[in-house]
């Protein structure tokens, strides 16, 4: 028998309910491996031990009384992106080191009702800008499988606390590829659910019109488990789809014979390395045996998503970032000699160099004389993208492909040359443009380092995608696989 | 030279909706500083703005009102600018697809005359909160509770050619949103403000001279002022060689002049683009038409009608419907006194109105309800009362003493009527002044005036009038 950090949530909920463990044995288990063990890896900004013990006895009480359902007395954490009443919601920044929202986030509020435990909130670059959890005001954290390698970003947290064992699952965001490709890099699986599915409100906002919550956990049905609970309508949220969400549990087991699998040829080009190619074809060669057809399509617009990319999302978040101006909330700076000097100085202090970057290009794109050039034009290419999947999603069921051209890269790396992790991001990113679900799942090693594969759906498709990863995740055991130092 | 004065102004009308635009607080006026304002409202990191269909019907009221065109789509937009009372940094707005584009606002000036103004747009957006900068120590307060309440900001044509012109545009537009219960239209509360965008250019150029935008005017008179000064403000500074900066200029009414606030050089680049947390405001044909059942009868109909169907003239049907509340207040009077519309019509606008001043209140507020008004006028149109003893009751009924009939009969003032009466009263007071009645007997008229006063005095005002006349003329001439 596997060690309990190491078990499934349906395992847990098993446990729980037979009585073989206590929510807050449950608990204090995690909270000791995270005292223990997070020193190394730096994928906790807040623990919240206390408020975790608490909750787990009101899960136990309502596990004696029988008030249960899948998730009572399960752990998890949450990127520090999404605001939690009471307990400091720092977004990765100085900017918020001193903030404590007075609301729970949409999402932190259903897992909560869910009864959920909450082990703390996980660290991830400076407002969620950046894909390798560097750019965080509380230092990097690294990745469990190689602590010289970085985890992934923006929520690498998430994905290193995961694969260590350090939390059983938690919850992600995703802009440009920030629960994916840290998930691909951490060895874990993680869902970017259909723009819309799961709620925004109380979800600190990067780039609005690409932002999505999702689950992240060792397995796509661990994954389905919390998507269940977080996904939905929200009234609070006027971009939440009305969409009436599923059982993304009840169609797991579905045999994938007959599934028809698209594999665009411009995410195997040149740029792709080759370790990591020889991987992903072995991962769907396991799909063809499953019963899959395989396929190549093309996205002929993709290598426009990255430059679309990064004209629309610091135009959004130059605007979105402006509220932290020193006057209400978060860092203001000492003495002030007048107002320009407060917003000046607030801003200078509190931003890291990647925010400022960003909001730097994204202002200069919405600038009057260069909007039409920039933001307008990038919105067209943004058309084309979509255009592209719908077409492609028309002739197949779904696309696969890595998630990143490479495994993760040494600390320190990219932080030299901002535009190389940028690039990074290529395929991952024209999903949000497009608005797409994707799940990230692992299937094997490079390099000695995880490799994930990429599964990209119709919108609201998110059923099936899990549906594929688990049937592969029943073929496979690399979502088992346990980091040597965190066993 | 001969200069032209080019004006166009924007109007803010702040949207009679219970809760703000993007959040469910209250818009109520005057409560404790940024007790009405939420986590949406201080821009709280994660918080996000869910629009208030209420302000879009309202938009869409107006609209309609004016036979615009109503965009079936339209799209909020963000204008992007840091102030310590904007909590977000950026307001949300309308820009390239306003709610109602074009339209045409027709215009009736003091003399008669009319006048056409384009309207340019009307958009939805959010106020801002407000500054204080008294009582702080060299600090600013910030008080949110204004932040997010809706406004519909109506932009005219550069039409209007003098202030005149300007004020009776802007006097329009106030009726009418009153009229729809769009917007309160109190200006010293800041619910309707305007802002003129002033102008000249020698009389005969086609192009615009550069204009300067006049803001902080908070009364219809201050707007005539303002621009007056602005316009010869302007017309020096060219006179003398000079040319006008492009700038926002505020009023300030108690030296009645015009200062710069901010130069076009320091203008703001607002990168609007739309918001991403919103989505397009789309509106099908049933909701456009339901609205459309709901409008109520707009001032100039309503004008129309009191002219041709209760024959009053241009200059009282005018007054009458200037504010809906008044014209219901005539039409309910009249229904229940069912007298000659010109005698109802007189008492609003000469007995009620002047009372009103007086006590510096609406016609809401009236002690003398519309049904009382109809109580005393039917009194008047069935001879119970001359206009002397109705102007007696309806003091007393302002006064809280009840209705006209209670008022009529505690304090015994019916008019006397009986003709046999009146000759009783008429013989007796001629008996004590026989010399009067002989002069003017022997031709002297000028002693009728005596006559008819002495008379009235003996009936202690209670007779009707004509009667009295007539009785007296009668016993004199026999």
């Amino acid at each position: 028998m596997s060690s309990l950090h190491c078990k499934s949530l349906t395992e847990l909920r098993g446990m729980l309910d037979e009585k073989q463990i206590s929510a807050q044995e449950l608990a204090q288990h995690f909270i000791q491996r995270i005292q223990t063990l997070d020193g190394a890896l730096n994928s906790f900004v807040s623990v919240t031990a206390e408020q975790a013990l608490l909750s787990a006895q009101q899960a136990d009480r309502r596990i004696a009384a029988g008030e249960v359902n899948a998730l009572t007395g399960i752990p998890l954490a949450h990127k520090d992106i999404f605001c939690t009443q009471g307990i400091k919601t720092s977004c990765g920044s100085r900017m918020l080191d001193n903030f404590i929202a007075p609301y729970d986030a949409t999402v932190v509020e259903r897992l909560q009702q869910a009864g959920t435990v909450m082990l703390g909130k996980l660290n991830m670059d400076e407002f969620a800008m950046g894909s390798t959890s560097e750019s965080s005001f509380y230092g990097a954290t690294k990745n469990p499988w190689d602590t010289q390698a970085v985890p992934g970003g923006s929520s690498g947290g998430s994905a290193a606390a995961i694969a260590a064992g350090l939390t059983p699952v938690a919850t992600g965001t995703d802009t440009g590829g920030s629960i994916r490709q840290p998930a691909a890099y951490c060895g874990i699986t993680g869902l970017k659910p259909t723009y819309g599915r799961v709620s925004r409100f109380g979800m600190i906002a990067y780039a609005s019109s690409l932002d999505q919550g999702g689950p992240m956990a060792r397995s796509a049905e661990d994954c389905a488990l919390l998507l269940n609970v977080m996904a939905g309508f929200d009234p609070r949220d006027s971009t939440s789809s009305e969409q009436a969400s599923e059982d993304y549990s009840a169609q797991l087991n579905v045999d994938l014979t007959g599934l028809k699998i698209g594999l665009p040829r411009e995410y195997f080009g040149a740029g792709l390395d080759a370790g990591v190619a020889q991987v992903i074809e072995a991962a769907i060669a396991e799909f063809r045996k499953l019963g899959a057809e395989v396929c190549e399509v093309s996205l002929p617009n993709s290598e426009l998503a990255i430059p679309a990319y990064y004209v629309i999302a610091p135009a959004e978040a130059s605007s979105n970032l402006s509220r932290f101006d020193g006057v209400r909330f978060g860092h203001r700076c000492d003495a002030p000699k007048d107002l320009t000097d407060l917003y000046e100085r607030s801003r200078a202090e509190g931003f890291g160099d990647e925010v400022k970057r960003r909001i730097m290009i994204g202002t200069y794109a919405l600038s009057s004389g260069y909007y039409d050039a920039y933001y307008l034009k990038a919105q067209r290419v943004r058309r084309l993208i979509a255009d592209d999947f719908q077409r492609v999603l028309s002739e197949v069921d779904v696309i696969m492909g890595p998630v990143t051209p490479s495994v993760a890269p040494n600390l320190g790396e990219s932080l030299k040359d901002p535009v190389a992790m940028y690039l990074s991001d290529i395929y991952t990113v024209p999903v949000n443009l497009a608005g797409l679900p994707a799940i990230s799942i692992p299937v094997g090693f490079a390099q000695g380092r995880p490799v994930g594969l990429q599964v990209i759906g119709k919108a609201f498709a998110e059923s099936r995608l899990l549906n594929i990863a688990h049937r592969f995740q029943q073929a496979t055991d690399w979502h088992r696989q346990i980091p040597p130092a965190f066993k | 030279m001969q200069w032209e004065t080019v004006i166009g102004l924007e109007i803010h009308a702040q949207l009679a909706t219970k809760s703000k635009i993007f959040s469910g607080s209250s818009t109520a006026f005057g409560a404790e500083p940024n007790t009405q304002a939420n986590v949406v409202d201080l821009g709280m990191p994660g918080s996000l703005p869910v629009l208030n269909a209420e302000a879009v019907r309202l938009a869409v009221t107006f609209g309609l009102a004016i036979n615009a065109v109503v965009n079936r789509r339209s799209i909020f937009a963000r204008k992007n600018y840091f102030y310590p009372d904007l909590p977000k940094g950026y307001q949300i707005s309308q820009m390239d697809l306003p709610i109602v584009a074009r339209g045409e606002v027709h215009v009736e000036m003091d003399d008669g005359t009319h006048k056409t103004v384009g309207l340019t747009r009307a958009h939805l957006e959010e106020d801002a909160g407000k500054s204080l900068h008294e009582d702080f120590h060299n600090m600013t307060g910030i008080d949110l509770n204004r932040a997010g309440t809706p406004l519909l900001e109506i932009v005219s044509d550069p039409d209007m050619r003098s202030a005149k012109e300007a004020v009776a545009y802007a006097k329009t537009i106030h009726s009418l949103v009153r009229y729809l219960g769009m917007c309160d239209g109190n200006m010293q509360e800041g619910s309707f403000r305007v802002d003129a965008n002033v102008s000249v250019r020698p009389k005969g150029q086609a192009e615009f001279g550069t204009r300067a935008e006049v803001k902080n005017v908070n009364s219809f008179r201050f707007l005539e002022r303002a621009i007056n000064f602005e316009v010869e403000r302007q017309i020096d500074v060219l006179e003398g060689g000079g040319t006008v900066v492009q700038e926002t200029r505020l009023y300030d009414p108690d030296r009645d002049e015009t200062r710069s606030m901010r130069s076009k050089e320091e203008a703001h680049d607002y990168r609007y683009f739309p918001d991403p947390d919103l989505l397009p405001v789309v509106l099908g044909e049933a909701f456009i038409e339901s609205v459309r059942a709901g409008l109520p009868e707009l001032p100039q109909q309503k004008k129309q009608r009191f002219v041709e169907h209760y024959a009053l003239s241009a200059y009282d049907a005018n007054l009458l419907t200037a504010e809906r509340e008044l014209a219901d207040y005539f039409e309910n009077a009249l229904k229940v006194a069912g007298c000659e519309p010109k005698l109802a019509a007189n008492w609003v606008m000469g007995e009620v109105s002047a009372a009103l001043n007086k006590a510096g209140l609406d016609i809401a507020h009236s002690p003398v309800t519309a049904n009382m008004l109809g109580g005393l006028l039917a009194r008047i149109a069935d001879n119970t009362l001359s206009g002397k003893l109705a102007k007696e009751v309806f003091e007393a009924m302002w006064a809280g003493e009840g209705d006209a009939d209670a008022i009529i009969e505690k304090k015994g003032l019916k008019q006397i009527t009986d003709e046999g009466a009146i000759a009783a009263i008429v013989d007796a007071a001629l008996a004590q002044f026989p010399e009067q009645v002989a002069e003017f007997r022997s031709g002297k008229d000028k002693v009728f005036g005596f006559l008819v006063g002495q008379v009235m005095k003996a009936a202690k005002g209670k007779a009707n009038p004509a009667q009295l006349n007539a009785v007296l003329k009668q016993r004199l001439e026999s």
